[in-house]
């Protein structure tokens, strides 16, 4: 019956008092928004992380070398983050061949789909003219192209060929062909590029374009559509020629339909640590990218508890804000509160009064922290590149949360004020 | 001399004395034993103040035997206030309490009012034992049976003069039509009807108080309590909130009991009682008129 009224009652209030309900509202505010916007930003790295994996297949297992170390064993997700410190660089003979790879497949052929390899040469700035692109060069191998996803525009992937006999051939992305050639596939295609690669002394190459492949976009992407740096492919073998080098540093093998890729890492780890036996610098790791996924979902889900348990101590000074300013709203208005008592209000209805007071207090902060929360959230989402996405049961969760709070740290002042002795209180000076 | 005048005048008090609190005290206790209530009821002569012949006698409305109050400021130091304090109101009746600053007078009418609990004695109202009755049902009295008009007006801030009159009727759940009709109604009657949405600190202490006023008559109580109603007002602002009151008792039968520092108000009224020290010292008749009428 009193309900609306009481509504109403709790909003003058509030609205009176403007500057001491937004303060006190603040802790609430803060807490509420850390939780909405933690969930947020949690809940779109697991729906990219997610929508990554059935991109990129979770069947992938990543093989590489890696330097031994007692001290500082891998941990057992098989993540590793390589420190600088003490960091050794593999020679040549601590590198992955050919033959390794080789032997790898024809041991496991009902298990090994695709190898993918692939070995970065460096960025480079392409200028014709007016027109220019920035790159990075790439020598990849037959398997690249499938495990990663990438979808071919115009012209074809590399034949084996091209791949074995290391040609100066390339593949550039559709952004490279908007920027150099006014976005015409076709009179790219056949196209010889010159590359001038800077960074680790002056090299020069010149390939000729037989492909255009479809660039995706990383997500967030800093500088103008225009200045994105995209890949230039070339066979691998050209690139080992142009490098002098004889092996690798990693791999990915994709695996077959239904493989448990987890328990396949680890066969694969010891089929290659055969090689590096008697290597005292380097061994062989592996991981899967499901264990990559179920240890970030691990490290996402231990931040996640660990901001709402701070976010939870927000709410709770929060509250205790609430119940100190509801302390001081009934001894500001103890006469009112008389009055109220000598015009028939029961002790209930002054309960009542003070509880939806506390509660719409809670409740707008509440509400003000949700939509800081999702504005956080989005634009957290957005700088570590992922679609923000809120999700309705947090805010449902926050909501009854704060109503929660306000009816926890309201009861005690609401009661106060509704036991008053009613003359004590039209007395109050 | 006094009591021989009084006898004459056959008034409904009893208990009228000037005596030591512990004689009076003993007095009701012998009361008490002398017999029932229907039976004291009986033995109550005719009231001639209203000069009804013919008619019944209006009910008893509030019936007080022996009250007393005491505070506790610290524990050993108890502080008694009032004395045995024995009054008998009949419905209709408009009374005047005097005395002087600090005689009981705000503290005997709080426990009229069911705002404060007496420490000993009895007291009926309206039939209700309050020595009975739990807070919900001091709240509910307080609600639908009693209006209490403040010296201080204590309008609830913020809030405007509609909505102040409409608060007793909130309490008392009347449903939100009625309720603002009814508070219409009420603030044209003391002519604060262009004042509606006015709020309390937008009005002049006259006219807060004929607000406080039409509050007070919101669920149209019998009993109509008013603690120096124009002490903090001139004598023609004043004059004026008399005027309602007289209306409120000629027109609509209301008991009325009035705390006034104005002998001139005071002498308005039907009966006159004069508290000193926490007992009644003195009872008269008062013309029960207006005067300037
Ligand atoms: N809450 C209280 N605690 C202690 N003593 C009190 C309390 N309330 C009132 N008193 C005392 O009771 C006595 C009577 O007070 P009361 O307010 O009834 O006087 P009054 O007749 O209404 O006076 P006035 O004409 O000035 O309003 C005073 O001596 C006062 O000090
Ligand atoms: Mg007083």
């Amino acid at each position: 019956m009193l309900f609306f009224e009481n509504l109403i009652l709790a909003f003058t209030a509030l609205w009176v008092n403007k500057m001491r309900s937004l303060l006190t509202m603040l802790g609430i505010i803060i807490g509420i928004g850390a939780v909405i916007a933690i969930v947020t930003v949690g809940n779109s790295l697991m729906n990219s992380i997610s929508s990554e994996m059935s991109d990129m297949g979770a069947n992938n297992i990543v093989v590489g070398v890696q330097a031994r170390e007692s001290e500082e064993e891998s941990d057992g997700s098989g993540m590793r983050f390589e420190t600088l410190r003490g960091a050794k660089i593999p020679m040549e003979k601590d590198l992955i061949t050919d033959e390794y790879i080789r032997e790898l497949t024809a041991e496991y052929p009902d298990e090994i789909k695709a190898v993918s390899i692939d070995t970065s040469l460096g960025d480079a700035r392409v200028e014709s003219g007016r027109n220019y692109a920035n790159i990075s060069l790439r020598g990849i191998n037959s398997g690249y192209m499938g495990a990663n996803n990438i979808k071919m525009q115009a012209g074809s992937e590399f034949g084996s060929k091209a791949y074995s006999d290391g040609k100066g051939v390339c593949i550039v992305s559709d952004r490279f062909v908007s920027n150099m050639f006014d976005g015409d596939n076709d009179k790219a295609i056949g196209h010889k590029i010159e590359i001038e690669m800077t960074g680790r002394g002056y090299k020069y190459y010149v390939f000729t374009i037989v492909g255009v492949y479809e660039y995706v976009s990383q997500g967030f992407e800093m500088q103008a559509a225009r200045d994105v740096s995209t890949e230039v492919y070339i066979p691998i073998s050209t690139a080992l020629n142009k490098n002098h080098l004889k092996g690798y540093t990693n791999f990915t093998i994709v695996t077959k339909q239904g493989i448990d890729s987890d328990a396949f890492a680890l066969k694969v780890k010891e089929f290659m640590e055969r090689y590096y036996h008697n290597n005292r610098d380097f061994t062989i790791s592996t991981f899967s990218l499901a264990s990559m996924v179920s240890a970030m979902t691990s490290m996402v889900g231990t931040v996640s508890t660990a901001i709402t348990v701070i976010a939870a101590i927000s709410l709770i000074v929060g509250g205790i804000g609430v119940m100190n300013i509801m302390l001081v709203s009934i001894s500001e208005r103890t006469r009112e509160i008389g009055t109220r008592k000598a015009l028939g209000a029961t002790n209930g209805s002054i309960r009542a009064q003070f509880i939806m007071e506390a509660i719409v207090l809670c409740l707008v902060g509440g509400v003000l922290g949700i939509g800081v929360g999702i504005i956080g959230g989005a634009i957290g989402a957005k700088a570590l590149g992922y679609e923000a996405s809120p999700t309705a049961s947090s805010i449902v969760a926050a909501l009854l949360f704060s109503m929660a709070v306000g009816v926890f740290f309201g009861y005690y002042p609401a009661n106060k004020a509704a036991k008053m002795n009613p003359i004590d209180a039209l007395r109050y000076e | 001399m006094k009591k021989k005048q009084k006898q004459e005048e056959q008034l409904i008090i009893e208990d009228i004395t000037d005596t030591a609190p512990d004689a009076l005290e003993k007095e009701s206790d012998e009361a008490k034993e002398a017999g029932t209530e229907p039976a004291r009821a009986d033995q109550v002569k005719p009231d001639t103040l209203r000069e009804e012949p013919g008619n019944e006698d209006p009910p008893v409305v509030i019936d007080m035997k022996g009250i007393t109050k005491k505070y506790f400021i610290g524990q050993p130091n108890e502080l008694e206030v009032l004395h045995g304090i024995d009054i008998k109101v009949r419905k209709g009746e408009f009374v005047a309490i005097v005395g002087q600053s600090g005689s009981g007078k705000s503290t005997l009418m709080n426990v009229i009012g069911a705002l404060d609990r007496p420490t000993g004695g009895e007291y009926t109202l309206d039939g209700v034992d309050m020595f009975r009755t739990g807070d919900s049902e001091l709240s509910e009295i307080r609600c639908k049976k009693i209006g209490f008009v403040f010296q201080t007006y204590n309008l609830v801030a913020r809030t405007s003069a509609l909505k102040n009159v409409e608060l007793p009727m909130l309490y008392a759940g009347v449903p939100m039509r009625v309720r603002s009709k009814k508070a219409r109604e009420l603030l044209n009657l003391v002519e604060m009807g262009d004042r509606i949405r006015h709020l309390p600190d937008e009005l002049s202490g006259g006219q807060k108080q004929r607000v406080a006023i039409a509050r007070a008559m919101a669920n149209d109580p019998s009993i109509i309590l008013a603690d120096e109603p124009t002490g903090a007002l001139d004598s023609v602002t004043g004059r004026l909130i008399m005027d309602i009151f007289h209306k409120l008792h000629d027109e609509q039968g209301k008991t009325i009991i009035l705390i006034t520092h104005s002998p001139e108000l005071a002498a308005e009224c039907e009966r006159i009682l004069t508290l000193k020290d926490g007992v009644i010292i003195n009872e008269q008749k008062g013309s029960g008129r207006n005067a300037v009428l």
